[in-house]
Formats: C-alpha cells, sequence, structure tokens
C-alpha cells in the first residue's frame, strides 16, 4: 500500500533530522522525507499535523510466552500490544516453555510470527540446553534457524567454565552473547533490593555486589575469550560506572535498561505491592539517576520494556511468591518520553534510545527514517494523555506497576514494512 | 502502611505493623490490657464483648504458642473462634490463599488472624477482606509480629515503669526476626532512650541503624548498663551452616550467661519470645533466674490480644 504522511514533525534520531515535512511510503520502503513526489498517487494519504513521525521502536527484550506460555499470553495478543505501542521490531529472550534451545522452535516461533499483523521478530536463542547453565547449544544452527543472539534470559550460569566455554564457542563465529549480570549466589531467593526499606519490611535482598561482581566475571572473560557481550537490564550505578569504564577501554560491550527502572526505586515496596516485584529489583533512588544519565550520556545503549506479560494469580499471593516482571510494550514510548521532559532532552535525542541505537545492538539498520529505509514508521501524539488502566492495556498481562497512573504521549498510527498495522480509533 | 490499618478518623481497623502507630494508640492497646489482665486471675474468666462474633485463626505456618494465646484471648472475650492450620489443609490441595479466604468470609467471618511464612502476607489479606472484617497480623516472614511487639512493651511497662529512661538491647538473630522488627517500632516510638542491637553481621540485616539502633557485635560492650535485655530465638537451621558456624560457637559469643548479664543494670529484666533454646541462645540459669520475666510475657500476650481484638471488632469498635 502507497501511504501519505502528510505535514508530521518528522524525526530521525540517527541523523538528527527534525522538521515538519511529509513521507510517502510504498512496497515496504520509505520513498521520500520532504516533499511528496509530484507523481506519488498514494491509496491513502493521512493527515498528521500536530504528531510526531518517528522511526518505529525496537525493543530488546519482550517476551511473546510462545510456545508454551499461552496461558499468560500470545503470540497474537502481545505483537498486537506491539503494534499499539508503536513496537515494530522486537528481540524475544528465550524463556519459553520449552526454552528456545532448537532450530524447529525458533523456525516455528518465526513462521508463526511472519503470518500474523505486528512487529518484525528477532528471538534471541538459549545459550545453554534447556537454560539449565550445562550443555550449550547448536548456536549455528540456531542463527540459521534466525537467532539473532544468545541469552540465559534470567537463568545465571553457575559454572563460570561453562560460562567461559559458551562465550568462547559464541566468540569463535562471532555470536552476540547476552547476558543479565546476576550473581546467582548472592541473590538466592532475593525479591528486592538490599538496603535499609528491604531490611526493614523482612523482604530478601538482593545486594548490588551481586550485580557487580557478576560484571566484573563477565568483563574479564571478555578479555580472554573475544565475545561480544550485550548487558541485559543494568540497574545500580555502580553497574553503570563498571560498564562505562569497559567501555572506554574498548570492549565490544553494549548494555540496556528497562523502561520502568527509569522512574521507580524501592520506595515504593512498602505496601508490599507485587506490581513492583521486578527482575532485577528497583534500587534506591542515587541508583534511578545514575541510570538515566548512563542512557543520556550512551553507556546504557538502549531503553527496553522488559515486557513479562502475568496472569492475573502469579501476582494475587504475598509479594515474596508473587512472579516478577511487568507489561511493557505499551508503556515505552510514554515511559521514554517522560524520562525526556523531566531531563529536558530534545525528543530525536530520547527516540534514539527507543529506535536506531538498540537497532545497533541488535546489528541492524533499523529504528531510522530517511529515503529507503525499511517503512517501519511510528505516528504518535506527544501531548496526548491517558491513564494505564487494565482496559487501556491491549497485552494480556495486565500486571503494571503504573496502573492508575497518567502517561503523556500515545501511538495513533503503526506502520510495519509498509502495512498499516495499527490505526488508533477515537 | 498505616493507611492500611488506620480508618481516615485514625481508628485501628487491622493491627498489621507497630510501624508507623501513633504513641497514643500503642499506649491506649497497653492501658486497654492492663484492665483484661485481671480477667484471667477471676473464677469465671469470660467477658462478652466479642459474644457472637467469629474469629478465624489463619496459620499458614505452624505455631503452638501464639495460636494457642489467640485461641484464648477470643474464648475471653466469647467471641467463636476456628483455628486453622491452613498450611495442612486446603493450601496443600492447591487452594489459592485469596480462596481460603473468601471462603471463610462466606461463613460470616468478623476477624482473621493470620500467620504467614511470606512477609506482606497480612497486609496482601487485609487489602482483599470486606470493609467490616478485621485483620490481625500474628507474624508475617521477617516482616512483623505486632502483638508480640506490645505484650512485650506491655511486660517492660509492667517490670520498669517509664520508657523514656530506658536502655533495652534486642540480642540475636535480628535478621531473620519480625519480633525484633516490631520490638525496635514500638520503642522508638514510646521514647526509649537508648535501643541497641547485639549480632554478628551475618544475623543483622542491611541497614539496620536506619531503624533508629545501635549496633554492638561485641555482647559485653552491647549489656553494659541495660535495663533490658529481650533476646530473640535463633533457628535450627540456622544454627550452623553460612550464617554461623555452629550453637556452641553461637553461645559462646551471643548466649546470655549470668555472667554477661551481671554486666547489665542490676535490676535489669531478661525477656524472650519463645520457645527458648537453651544452651544456644540463653542459658537456663538466666532463663529460670530472678531477672527472667519470661513466663509473664506469655501471660500478659493473652490480655494484649484481647486488648487489640476488641478495639478491631468490639462492640465499642
Amino acid at each position: 500500500m502507497k501511504i501519505h504522511l502528510r505535514g508530521g514533525r518528522v524525526i530521525d534520531p540517527a541523523s538528527g533530522f527534525d522538521q515538519i515535512a511529509d513521507v510517502c511510503i510504498a512496497a515496504g520502503r520509505v520513498v521520500s522525507v520532504g516533499q511528496a513526489p509530484a507523481d506519488f498517487n498514494a491509496q491513502r494519504v493521512i493527515d498528521v499535523s500536530g504528531l510526531v513521525v518517528a522511526p518505529g521502536l525496537v525493543d530488546l527484550a519482550a517476551r511473546l510466552r510462545e510456545p508454551g506460555l499461552e496461558h499468560k499470553a500470545t503470540l497474537e495478543s502481545e505483537m498486537r500490544a506491539a503494534t499499539v505501542g508503536g513496537v515494530t521490531a522486537l528481540a524475544c529472550p528465550p524463556d519459553t516453555d520449552p526454552p528456545l534451545d532448537e532450530p524447529g522452535l525458533v523456525e516455528m516461533l518465526k513462521f508463526r510470527a511472519r503470518n500474523l499483523p505486528g512487529p518484525r521478530v528477532y528471538p534471541v536463542g538459549a545459550l545453554t540446553l534447556g537454560l539449565a547453565g550445562a550443555t550449550i547449544t547448536e548456536m549455528s544452527e540456531l542463527t540459521e534457524a534466525g537467532c539473532v543472539a544468545f541469552s540465559q534470559a534470567d537463568a545465571a550460569i553457575t559454572d563460570t567454565q561453562v560460562l567461559m566455554r559458551a562465550m568462547q564457542y559464541a566468540a569463535t563465529f562471532d555470536y552476540p552473547v547476552w547476558l543479565r549480570p546476576q550473581d546467582p549466589h548472592l541473590a538466592r531467593n532475593g525479591v528486592a533490593h538490599e538496603g535499609a526499606l528491604a531490611g526493614a519490611l523482612g523482604l530478601v535482598g538482593i545486594p548490588v555486589v551481586a550485580e557487580t561482581l557478576a560484571i566484573a566475571t563477565i568483563l574479564q572473560l571478555m578479555r580472554v575469550t573475544g565475545a561480544r557481550v550485550h548487558l541485559c537490564r543494568l540497574s545500580s550505578a555502580a553497574g553503570v560506572e563498571l560498564v562505562r569504564a569497559a567501555k572506554s577501554e574498548g570492549l565490544p560491550l553494549s548494555c540496556d535498561v528497562a523502561a520502568h527502572h527509569l522512574h521507580l526505586t524501592d520506595a515504593g515496596l512498602a505496601r508490599f505491592d507485587a506490581q513492583l516485584h521486578l527482575m532485577p529489583p528497583l534500587r534506591s533512588e542515587s541508583d534511578r539517576q545514575a541510570l538515566r544519565a548512563g542512557v543520556l550520556d550512551g553507556t546504557i545503549d538502549a531503553v527496553c520494556s522488559d515486557h513479562a506479560p502475568l496472569d492475573d494469580d502469579t501476582k494475587e499471593v504475598p509479594f515474596a511468591e508473587s512472579e516478577s516482571g511487568a507489561t511493557g510494550l505499551e508503556l515505552l514510548l510514554p515511559l521514554t518520553l517522560a524520562w525526556a521532559a523531566e531531563l529536558k532532552i530534545s525528543l530525536p535525542a530520547a527516540l534514539a534510545a527507543v529506535t536506531c541505537r538498540p537497532s545497533r545492538v541488535l546489528g541492524l539498520t533499523l529504528g531510522q527514517l530517511h529515503d529507503g529505509a525499511p517503512a517501519d514508521v511510528c505516528v504518535f501524539d506527544p501531548d496526548a494523555v491517558w491513564v494505564v488502566t487494565r482496559n487501556a492495556l491491549v497485552s494480556q498481562g495486565r500486571n503494571s506497576p503504573f496502573l492508575g497512573q497518567t502517561m503523556r504521549g500515545r501511538v495513533r498510527y503503526t506502520i510495519i514494512d509498509g502495512h498499516l498495522d495499527f490505526e488508533a480509533k477515537d | 502502611m498505616v493507611g492500611e490499618q488506620l480508618t481516615s478518623d485514625g481508628r485501628l481497623r487491622h493491627l498489621l505493623t507497630l510501624e508507623g502507630l501513633p504513641r497514643e494508640t500503642l499506649l491506649s492497646i497497653l492501658d486497654a490490657a492492663a484492665s483484661f489482665v485481671s480477667v484471667g486471675e477471676r473464677e469465671v474468666k469470660k467477658l462478652p464483648l466479642l459474644k457472637g462474633k467469629t474469629v478465624f485463626n489463619l496459620f499458614f505456618e505452624s505455631s503452638t504458642r501464639t495460636r494457642t494465646t489467640f485461641e484464648i484471648a477470643a474464648k475471653r472475650l466469647s467471641a467463636d473462634v476456628i483455628s486453622l492450620n491452613v498450611a495442612t489443609s486446603s493450601q496443600s490441595k492447591g487452594e489459592t490463599m485469596l480462596d481460603t479466604v473468601q471462603n471463610l468470609e462466606a461463613m460470616d467471618a468478623d476477624m482473621f488472624v493470620v500467620r504467614h511464612a511470606a512477609s506482606g502476607a497480612a497486609h496482601f489479606i487485609a487489602r482483599h477482606v470486606r470493609p467490616h472484617i478485621g485483620v490481625i497480623n500474628a507474624g508475617d516472614g521477617r516482616h512483623a509480629h505486632p502483638t508480640q511487639g506490645l505484650l512485650d512493651m506491655f511486660t517492660i511497662r509492667q517490670f520498669k515503669g517509664d520508657f523514656a529512661p530506658l536502655s533495652v538491647a534486642i540480642v540475636g538473630d535480628v535478621l531473620h526476626s519480625r519480633v525484633a522488627r516490631s520490638e525496635i517500632h514500638a520503642l522508638r516510638t514510646l521514647g526509649v532512650r537508648d535501643i541497641r542491637v547485639v549480632a554478628p553481621r551475618t544475623l543483622l540485616p542491611a541497614g539496620v541503624e536506619e531503624l533508629g539502633v545501635k549496633v554492638f557485635h561485641d555482647m559485653n560492650a552491647g549489656l553494659r548498663g541495660v535495663d533490658v535485655v529481650m533476646m530473640l530465638r535463633l533457628q535450627n537451621e540456622r544454627m550452623k551452616g553460612s550464617l554461623l558456624p555452629s550453637a556452641g560457637e553461637y553461645f559462646k559469643n551471643y548466649g546470655l550467661t549470668p555472667e554477661k548479664l551481671a554486666l547489665a543494670a542490676p535490676d535489669a529484666i531478661v525477656m524472650h519470645p519463645g520457645p527458648m533454646n537453651r544452651g544456644v541462645e540463653i542459658d537456663s540459669a538466666v532463663a529460670d533466674g530472678p531477672q527472667a520475666v519470661i513466663l509473664p510475657q506469655v501471660t500478659f500476650g493473652i490480655a494484649v490480644r484481647m486488648a487489640v481484638m476488641n478495639l478491631l471488632i468490639g462492640d465499642a469498635a
């Protein structure tokens, strides 16, 4: 379909382009940005004046729950949530049931996703069989099946020798390794940031050193194995500092943070609200400030949703017994905009953290908006105000620490590969 | 957290934690408890204050003493009381906690007394019960055991009078202790001048100083001159492992012996929430000695629980 987006504020974060312009789309590509070609005959002309026309969002962590966890969410529901949230490409972690540890599972996932409207899906393969941390997977086969990286999701490798060999093997073929840095022993049974508040509430803590020790181990192993590593979900100021130093040393390292960690701290735990049970745990205000600054200065490459839709029953229990995680695809844009507004960051710079920068982590050239770019576009109203309610969410998971809160910024149109996959009704 | 247990006009609706409860509320419970102490000394140990009310003791974690004292308290107030050991009944059949609670609500419960291994469990239940039902936290994980905290304050007041000038040491496994946390909140609210905790670093929660206590690792220094020694129970599974090397070494460093007690004020009292591990945290000579007030604590516990129950769902509530 040929689409003509007329009169919007067009932002291409990668180039810094930020002007009122028209965008013409045909055959899955952006044909022009600026004046529409005289001979462009659009089937659909959309007046987007007053709206922002940006590249579609690229999310480095969105659980689609298939295969095996359909009681939490389905591919249909979550791909729909992604389009409503303006996310046009996403990486999904391997923590499905069974985990994405063999090519057939990955091929099936890719096949199912391809036949549904919605974002481009990039599976992250399991680094070890069953995520059990013992036997490495057939990484070449999995790559051929469509995996873009290898990860343990939230499961740790407790045996450092296995971790080192997995990194060596991945480095042999230059496959990226994605790791969430958390020492499994120091984090044992932990449900909250170890600090005065968890101490007073009697919640088992996960100390910051669980993160920094894991990062230090990974950095040392990177130096000897040559592996390319992406660190998932930093949570602490000390963690950001270690990454900053490693990057200046020139290690092939990238990292991300979950959008909710830019806004929330452990202070909210005093009510034992299970919606605040997240992994890694919400930490202190100074940690939050360091994460916000880390995204701004580029130490943290990307902001992701860490989307984890859950069924209600898993949160309707006491805090420590609840499952961790929050639904996030539909909040990635407004939470990123809120971070930018609070830090007085320009819109192009803010959007980079959820478009071209995560795309670079994936080794792709998505998240850009210029002549010839893939036609993945998110059109949003930066001033639209809405309240996060169970009914306002499309994701099958209604678990959010932001329920009841007001968000600013709402997606109006989502175009993926040249198709208008979402159009807001109101 | 305060908002969850107090109504907008400051009345106590649930008792979930002592944190944030105003001094006047604590004192009024202690005063009410004082009037109930004599009930136990009468020939007919009953008052009609909760006649027609149904109290469910919901114990998701097993306990003998606490459950029994809550049962006696409810019975002395003429309530119908049903004690459920949920750990061995419906939950093992896969029923969720919320289903259990809702089923009991359908049996016209007026009060739930809840014990659970997870911190925050009583808050969770309080958030989900119908408005007329009162919830008493009888111990949630490591978080709080407010009636134990209150009965300890009652005991201190009985033996020591004024709280303000006191020096109090809490000794032992503070990390895992809901009792210690409740005691600390109450002692602070009641204006106790000097609150100390005495423990090895492995048995103290992170940031414990922020609760308003002085930390001692040397028990001799920690006990010097104190008026009240509050011992904590050390659970069997924690005596040997990565927290402590052995019960014997623990007793050597942190067990309360007559020699260590001699460092405290001459008229210091010794308390323990029970059940005691003799020879681990406390020497029998101290536990059975003249300074121990451990059995009076148990007796006062009934009066304090009567006071709380009456405050929450009695006719005056």
